[in-house]
């Protein structure tokens, strides 16, 4: 152009359009490379991660009889922006078998966010949970009609037997705490509440599959994302198999259907825990689904305490059985010897007096036949006494955590750590500091404590532990940590470090309480049983019936300790119990069991 | 010599393989756009991919078909040419369907066309010639006054009678021209402090509702605010551009691949075929795809100014700068409102958005600046 006096306004113009170009890049470079949320919610715009839940591992018995299984139930899963505006409420109550009402309340819960954390109404909401077939069957021809309903299924725990409620536990919704320990857990998941379920959590929930979805602007699932390259698929959970033999363990639970009590019986050479009983108990069936926190109020509220499992929880002197471990001590640390008698009246024995109807003096053998009280005073006397007390009692206080030591053991005065069996209490064994402290270091000596001699006062036990002790004589002086896995061998041996012949002595003197002593009417020679009676004094109301046993003599398969509250004698209520379970598990014969299935 | 064989050795081929580069690119990105994971093939009529794909062919055919006119002829008929546009344009929303509150498309059977498409550029012809005969000189604001009424009363028509605030402000890419003429720099000032304003003004609440009811229409009062950020409404107003900025947010740097946008693919970005399409470019190509089709336009219209300083005659020179400011207007407003820097004001991206008219309006824009450039050697000799 010639004369053109605004040649330099094409710098303008183009300079223009160069600026707005730049602008836009710098806003392009801001937008996706500076700023990175804009991804993550084009991700949760775009996909739905799906839980797939993985079924629970099932549960059997030592001789592969299924004990637990899943049945399946359902969920009635809402969208509650889908519903719309031409949602047929009264239809899709119709369907459910419920009222308007319900309807509107729990609407109103799932919306508030107080109450259900993860709300959001794009994303499915649990509307109702936990239905039989038959009560969503309805909606499930109708699902047509309701947009932004699903139906979800998932599966709850079923048992075989009304029995080992206590031991198997149950499986409920998991709980805040759980939520923020463990991230895999996601609200509205199932969990194990309490025993074996809860024990093996991690091997029997499997592992959660997901299914990576995509929905478009309207909320509509279009299919699975990148083919289903991020999803995975759920891992089934581990099967158990436990060393519980549900014959015994209903035969147990039926022997103490009408008391209060326990029994738990173990294979010796194992350390299997074979039955685990604790009456009052309920039926399994009855804490799950629906019902389960309703009934499990019920039990919570129950006087007589049946969600407290007697078998590892309850703490008990242990009376005269504890007579056998009294024996073993004092023979280890010196004080009697196997030769030793003791007059069983007379000054020698004061305080405590014979009760029974026996010559005196008498042997060994014998007072653990008659339970002779005297007897077993005199030798824990003896035994602490042996090197007199010493200035300010620092010898008699040195034997007495000698024999506090060989007593723990045994096992007692603790909980056994390397084991599977949940919710154990430790029991206790008093310590000389315990005894320091009430009588002060010098006011204490053997007449002070005299009461332990025979298994009452300040020591406390729980039926697995006498059962373990059972396990430990019939051993000849080890046991292996009472567990609940079946053909497990990662469990410890424990040595009680008591000379072996010292226990042979004690299983005579077990043979000869069947024999001719407190168990004499309930037993069954062929097996050749073992055992002790105790009745252990309870200020409380009636004595405690206690057995602590096993059979046979030379080769033991089984351990019991049976204690029943509040009965009487240890010889009448307990020993037939735990004679009937030995008798019973070493035929395999279970003439009174019904089966159930 | 013959004139003919001229014409195609002086054809700007460079500004035609941009042209053909950024349409073909956006067919691509229409494919995309539409992409549903179960998809029909990209030249299969039932998609918008494969209309667009015959909207080419035809715009190639029609580019050369204009490429055989003489130029001379929009200087001789420049005038009727504007003459019946503008009638067009008046009877535009006699004949025409009410989409979306715009009354501005005219159908012929299965085909609907947009006469305002059409209007933009025999308004820049006839707004040459006027401005380009000879002797027309500036020496007062009166000399304005002409060039300026032929200017606006597209601009009123579309926007009054047809609706159309979008098409309509396409307009104001005359002011590029008249500036190049020797327009004052004041009213390109002036401009920008009306809209400086205008802002102000909004967000101080200085007008009366009542008042801005009448001249904006409630969908374009929400689109003001909501940019503004007088209104924060993801899920209302501000849905459109809240999910493109996600879209195109998410691409980072390289994108998620071409077909594999989540954003477009579900249909979260509404109008991501014609006015949202640079989402689908965003997401799928990333920061990189996207500076690149920025670099092309960029490119192109730097093009078209050489192209105009090179003219011989003022009446190309000017045609020229009208196209060049066109696809810069058209450009801007697009990406400005894809980007969330400029209120949402629906027109096209060039060659890029689906649609027929809007492709055929620029290839017939740009043509006839090809054809005049091509025989630029022949003039004044």
């Amino acid at each position: 152009m010639i004369n053109d006096r605004y040649y330099k306004r094409r710098y303008v113009i183009a300079g223009i359009a160069i600026l707005v170009v730049l602008v836009y890049v710098v806003r392009l470079f801001i937008l996706q490379v500076v700023d990175n949320t804009k991804s993550a919610k084009a991700d949760s715009n775009a996909l739905v991660r799906q839980v797939v839940y993985p079924s629970r591992g099932l549960i059997y018995d030592r001789n592969d009889s299924l004990l637990v299984f899943n049945q399946p139930i359902y969920e009635v899963l809402l969208v509650v922006k889908e519903m719309g505006a031409s949602f047929d409420t009264l239809a899709f109550c119709h369907a459910l078998h419920i009222d308007s009402v319900q309807f509107v309340e729990r609407i109103t819960q799932i919306r508030d966010k107080r109450r259900n954390r993860g709300y959001s109404p794009y994303t499915p909401q649990v509307f109702m949970g936990q239905l039989q077939k038959e009560n969503v069957s309805l909606l499930q021809e109708r699902l047509f009609q309701f947009p932004g309903v699903t139906i979800r299924q998932r599966t709850l725990r079923d048992y075989t037997y009304n029995a080992a409620a206590h031991l198997l536990g149950s499986v409920g919704e998991v709980n805040q705490r759980d939520l923020d320990r463990d991230s895999y857990y996601q609200q509205g998941d199932y969990s194990g509440r309490d025993g074996i379920e809860r024990q093996y959590e991690q091997l029997l929930r499997g592992q959660k599959g997901v299914e990576v979805l995509m929905r478009d602007s309207r909320g509509r699932i279009r299919g699975s994302y990148h083919d289903g390259e991020l999803d995975r698929t759920p891992v089934a959970g581990t099967d158990l198999h436990l060393s519980v033999d549900i014959c015994l363990q209903q035969l147990a639970e039926q022997l103490l259907s009408e008391h209060i009590g326990s029994a738990v019986a173990i294979e010796p050479a194992t350390g299997e825990v074979l039955a685990l009983v604790s009456q009052p108990a309920w039926d399994p069936k009855t804490l799950v689904g629906r019902q389960r926190s309703k009934n499990y109020n019920a039990l919570l509220n129950d006087e007589h305490k049946p969600l407290m499992n007697r078998a590892v929880q309850a703490q008990y002197p242990p009376g005269s059985t504890f007579k056998l471990l009294q024996t073993l001590v004092c023979l280890q640390e010196g004080g009697i010897t196997p030769r030793t008698e003791y007059p069983c009246a007379g000054p020698a024995s004061m305080p405590i007096k014979c009760t029974h109807n026996h010559g005196s003096p008498v042997d060994l053998l014998s007072a653990i036949e008659q339970s002779c009280n005297p007897y077993f005073w005199c030798a824990f006397r003896d035994m602490l006494q042996k090197d007199g007390y010493g200035t300010d009692n620092i010898l008699f206080r040195h034997r007495y955590e000698l024999w506090r030591n060989d007593i723990l053991r045994f096992g007692l005065g603790q909980k056994f750590t390397d084991s599977d069996i949940p919710d154990q209490v430790s029991g206790s064994v008093p310590s000389t500091k315990l005894f320091d402290r009430l009588y002060g270091k010098k006011g204490w000596k053997a007449i002070t404590i005299r009461s332990l001699s025979i298994g009452q006062g300040e020591i406390l036990v729980t039926p697995l532990q006498l059962a373990n002790q059972a396990a430990c004589i019939a051993n000849g002086g080890y046991y292996i940590s009472p567990h609940l896995l079946h053909n497990d061998s990662s469990w410890d041996r424990h040595e009680t470090g008591i000379q072996p012949s010292y226990f042979d002595l004690v299983k005579a003197g077990m043979l000869r309480v069947m024999t001719n002593g407190t168990g004499r009417w309930h037993n069954s020679p062929e097996w050749r049983m073992c055992g002790k009676t105790g009745t252990v004094q309870n200020p409380h109301g009636k004595d405690h019936a206690i057995f602590i046993g096993f059979a046979p003599q030379d080769d033991p398969k089984i351990a019991v300790a049976v204690v029943v509250e509040n009965v009487g004698f240890g010889a009448t209520w307990a020993c037939p119990i735990a004679t009937k379970m030995m008798r019973q598990y070493l035929q395999q014969h279970w003439p009174e069991l019904k089966t159930q299935e | 010599m013959n004139r003919r064989n001229n014409i195609w050795a002086g054809v700007d081929w460079t500004v035609i393989a941009l042209f053909l580069c950024l349409a073909i690119f956006g067919w691509l990105n229409i494919y995309g756009a539409g992409y549903t994971f179960e998809q029909s093939s990209i030249f299969s009529f039932s998609n918008r991919a494969g209309k667009q794909f015959v909207w080419l062919m035809g715009a190639l055919v029609l580019g050369f078909c204009i490429l055989l006119i003489d130029e001379r002829t929009y200087d001789i008929l420049g005038y009727w040419l504007y003459g019946a546009t503008i009638l067009l344009l008046l009877i535009t929303p006699l004949l025409a369907h009410d989409i979306k509150g715009s009354l501005s498309w005219i159908s012929f059977g299965p085909v609907s066309l947009q006469p305002a498409e059409l209007a933009k550029c025999f308004t820049a012809i006839a707004v040459a010639k006027y401005m380009g005969r000879y002797g027309f000189t500036i020496r007062s604001w009166k000399d304005w006054i002409i060039p300026c009424t032929m200017v606006l009363l597209p601009m009123v028509i579309i926007m009054f009678l047809q609706r159309e605030t979008g098409s309509a402000l396409v307009f104001l890419a005359f002011l590029l021209p008249f500036y190049r003429q020797g327009m004052t720099g004041k009213i390109m000032g002036s401009g920008v402090l009306v809209i400086l304003t205008f802002v102000l003004v909004m967000k101080l609440n200085l007008i009366p509702e009542s008042v801005l009811n009448k001249v904006l229409q409630p969908h374009q009062l929400t689109r003001i605010e909501v940019l503004l950020g007088m209104k924060d409404d993801p899920t209302g107003a501000g849905y459109n551009v809240n999910q493109s900025l996600i879209a195109i947010g998410s691409g980072g740097w390289s994108g998620k691949g071409y077909l594999m946008g989540t954003q477009t693919k579900l249909k979260f970005v509404p109008e991501q075929d014609t006015d949202f399409i640079f989402c689908t470019v965003g997401e799928e190509w990333g920061f990189l795809g996207s500076i690149g089709v920025l670099l092309v336009y960029l490119w192109f219209i730097l093009r078209l100014i050489k192209i105009a300083e090179r003219q011989r005659d003022t009446f190309s020179h000017i045609y020229a700068y009208c196209v060049a400011s066109i696809f810069l207007v058209h450009l801007t407003i697009n990406i400005g409102m894809v980007l969330g820097l400029l209120p949402v004001i629906g027109i096209p991206l060039p060659m890029f958005s689906y649609g027929g008219s809007s492709l055929w309006g620029f290839t017939l824009l740009l043509f006839i600046l090809l054809r005049m450039d091509a025989s630029r050697i022949n003039k004044l000799q």
